[in-house]
């Protein structure tokens, strides 16, 4: 088990390195002007000049990156060209949001989708779930912002029941701080994006229930546990369920990883500032070192999510071997 | 290759969801190919009524059958010119991701050892990419097109193809017919592709079907983003000029068309793809 965390953990270390290696020459190589990374073409063509030798763009492109693999290790992502403040600073508070945003809903569509699947594959052949999948394969099919939109234009615009976007009314909070995050204001405002997500989002986890239940219905310990007198019931929750958790639960940190990063969608329609919206904000202002900020954390997110399923893989099934 | 498709065409046919699936899906490449000639307007021409007053927001009616933009644009017509790009950044995007997801699948698998212990590391690194955020970055740095979708969108892709191939040559390359080619005296590069593609080919479709399914929805998503071809009217950049346009809340004939088309190619793609599944993989069936 030893050896093979070692292992795992020198795969990731690597994997990160090449999408830092990556991420630099993505936005260095593409554009014409590789200065237009961290000079605002904005400005007046001396001060660029000047900001040039000042940030060391006049080096080698080798020697800027070894300077900001150097930078990154310190959590020194920059400056944004719009503020001007530190990327760091900009992009940790949206992560705090787009994670309450997103932790929420995901926890929600795994457990809803788990007993729903469940209870399906239970009832194999059955009109439920024929019903049940048809339903769950047209909302997957469905584009996220567009069944946002509905949720907006029914539940928002026609019902007046919830705002129609944000994360507290605006003006309510001018400065970013934890205390907004209390208020029955941004429960509000988090319920409509929140119930969207969850409902998109437990398709995948209930298709993957469903197929992992037909096998173990056919298996001979839920004979045996139905030999022993015991209700459907509890042979379908207390051996049934639990058994076929296992592939659902590994995939729970990769999805959770790929959730944050199409994240960018459903904040952008509810306009929840968080680290996607961040992003497209970023990118349509041309603000190249926060859209790189933004973009390397949710790629860290991400790796460290497929990491962390496949530990937890090898930790719930006794029958993975270590090698 | 002509016998694969006949089979599978045959297979999905067998079942109702199947027949009614590949008949949707059929009508969304008929309408991709005749859709714009079948439009009754330019899809970016502003339309006035008889008194010569533009026709904004005018909900469905005889002469515009979806009604019309903020601009006064024909929404039918923009809906018969939505199919082509979905179907084509979609198709060609499967193409692209299961030829790439194939060949690092078989070679990885089969060869072994280092070869696949490199090859795994470059999916893994694919596989940590933020799917959209990459796209997004890509787009904004080489410019809206098409064609630097369909790019950014293969090259993330191929990752979870390669990773079902590799898992299944695996296993199929300690079985009895392996080693007879070998026997016989067959090349590396015989068996890979005479012996040993041929069995990988159903599970390749279905994840071909699965891609085009991922693709033709994140082909939308960009295009709501705002990052599409802007010289392309797509069902997503629909969506994103009723959202840009602050109207769609009064329009709901602007808003429901395109999702609904969407809608029905995806899971028509979706149960296509199923139905195939069940047959190769007797596990999954309902009985």
């Amino acid at each position: 088990m030893g050896r093979y965390l070692a292992t795992r953990l020198s795969h990731v270390v690597i994997t990160l390195f090449a999408m830092m290696t990556l991420t630099f020459f993505l936005f260095r190589l593409l554009p014409g002007d590789p200065t237009a990374m961290v000079i605002s073409p904005a400005l007046d063509p001396a001060a660029q000049e000047a900001m040039r030798v000042r940030f060391g763009l006049d080096r080698p492109l080798v020697e800027q990156y070894f300077v900001y693999l150097a930078n990154l290790a310190r959590f020194d992502f920059g400056y944004s060209f719009r503020t001007s403040g530190p990327v760091w600073d900009l992009i940790q508070g949206r992560l705090v949001n787009t994670l309450l945003l997103i932790l929420p809903s995901m926890t929600a569509a795994y457990a809803i989708g788990a007993f729903l699947g469940a209870y399906i594959g239970w009832h194999r052949g059955s009109r439920t779930e024929a019903g049940v999948i048809l339903v769950a394969t047209i909302l997957q099919s469905a584009p996220l912002f567009w069944l946002s939109m509905l949720a907006i234009l029914f539940f928002s615009i026609k019902l007046d029941l919830f705002p129609t976007g944000h994360i507290v009314s605006p003006g309510s909070f001018p400065e970013q701080t934890w205390r907004m995050y209390l208020t029955w204001d941004f429960l509000h405002h988090l319920a409509l994006p929140f119930m969207v997500n969850t409902l998109y989002q437990l398709c995948f986890p209930l298709l993957l229930m469903r197929s992992t239940m037909l096998s173990t219905v056919g298996e001979d310990f839920i004979e045996l546990a139905r030999m022993k007198g015991l209700t459907e019931r509890q042979v379908l929750f207390r051996h049934a369920m639990p058994t076929s958790l296992l592939p659902l639960a590994t995939t729970l940190p990769m999805i959770l990883g790929w959730a944050v990063a199409g994240s960018v969608v459903i904040e952008t329609i509810f306009s929840w500032p968080g680290l996607g919206l961040l992003m497209v904000e970023a990118v349509t202002q041309a603000d190249y070192p926060l859209v790189q900020g933004a973009f390397l954390l949710i790629a860290v997110l991400t790796v460290t999510g497929t990491f962390v399923a496949d530990m937890l893989y090898g930790m719930l099934d006794p029958r993975i071997v270590y090698r | 290759m002509i016998r694969l498709c006949s089979t599978f065409i045959k297979t999905v046919w067998a079942t109702r969801a199947g027949r009614v699936s590949l008949l949707v899906v059929v009508g969304c490449v008929l309408l991709a190919v005749f859709g714009p000639l079948l439009a009754p307007y330019d899809p970016t021409m502003r339309n006035y009524d008889q008194a010569g007053k533009l026709l904004r927001l005018a909900g469905p009616s005889w002469d515009h059958w979806m009604g019309t933009t903020l601009l006064g644009r024909d929404i039918f017509s923009q809906m018969m010119w939505g199919a082509r790009p979905a179907l084509l950044v979609g198709g060609i995007t499967a193409l692209g991701t299961v030829v790439i997801g194939l060949n690092v699948g078989l070679i990885a698998g089969y060869f072994g050892g280092r070869t696949d212990a490199i090859l795994m590391r470059i999916t893994d690194i694919f596989l940590g990419l933020p799917f959209l955020p990459f796209i997004i970055v890509v787009l904004a740095m080489t410019g809206r097109s098409l064609w630097t979708i369909i790019f950014a969108m293969t090259i993330v892709m191929w990752r979870s193809t390669a990773r079902v191939i590799r898992a299944q040559v695996l296993s199929l390359r300690e079985m009895q017919f392996v080693s007879a080619a070998r026997i016989t005296g067959a090349s590396d590069f015989a068996i890979l592709y005479r012996e040993i593609a041929p069995n990988v080919m159903p599970v390749a479709l279905v994840s071909t079907a699965f891609s085009l399914a991922w693709a033709i929805i994140t082909e939308a998503s960009i295009g709501f983003l705002g990052f599409g071809d802007p010289t392309v009217v797509s069902w997503g950049s629909i969506l994103y000029d009723a959202y840009a346009s602050q109207a769609m809340y009064r329009a709901p004939w602007w808003v429901v068309p395109p999702g609904i088309a969407i809608m029905i190619l995806v899971s028509a793609v979706y149960f296509v793809g199923r139905a195939y599944e069940e047959v190769i993989n007797p596990r999954l069936r309902s009985v």
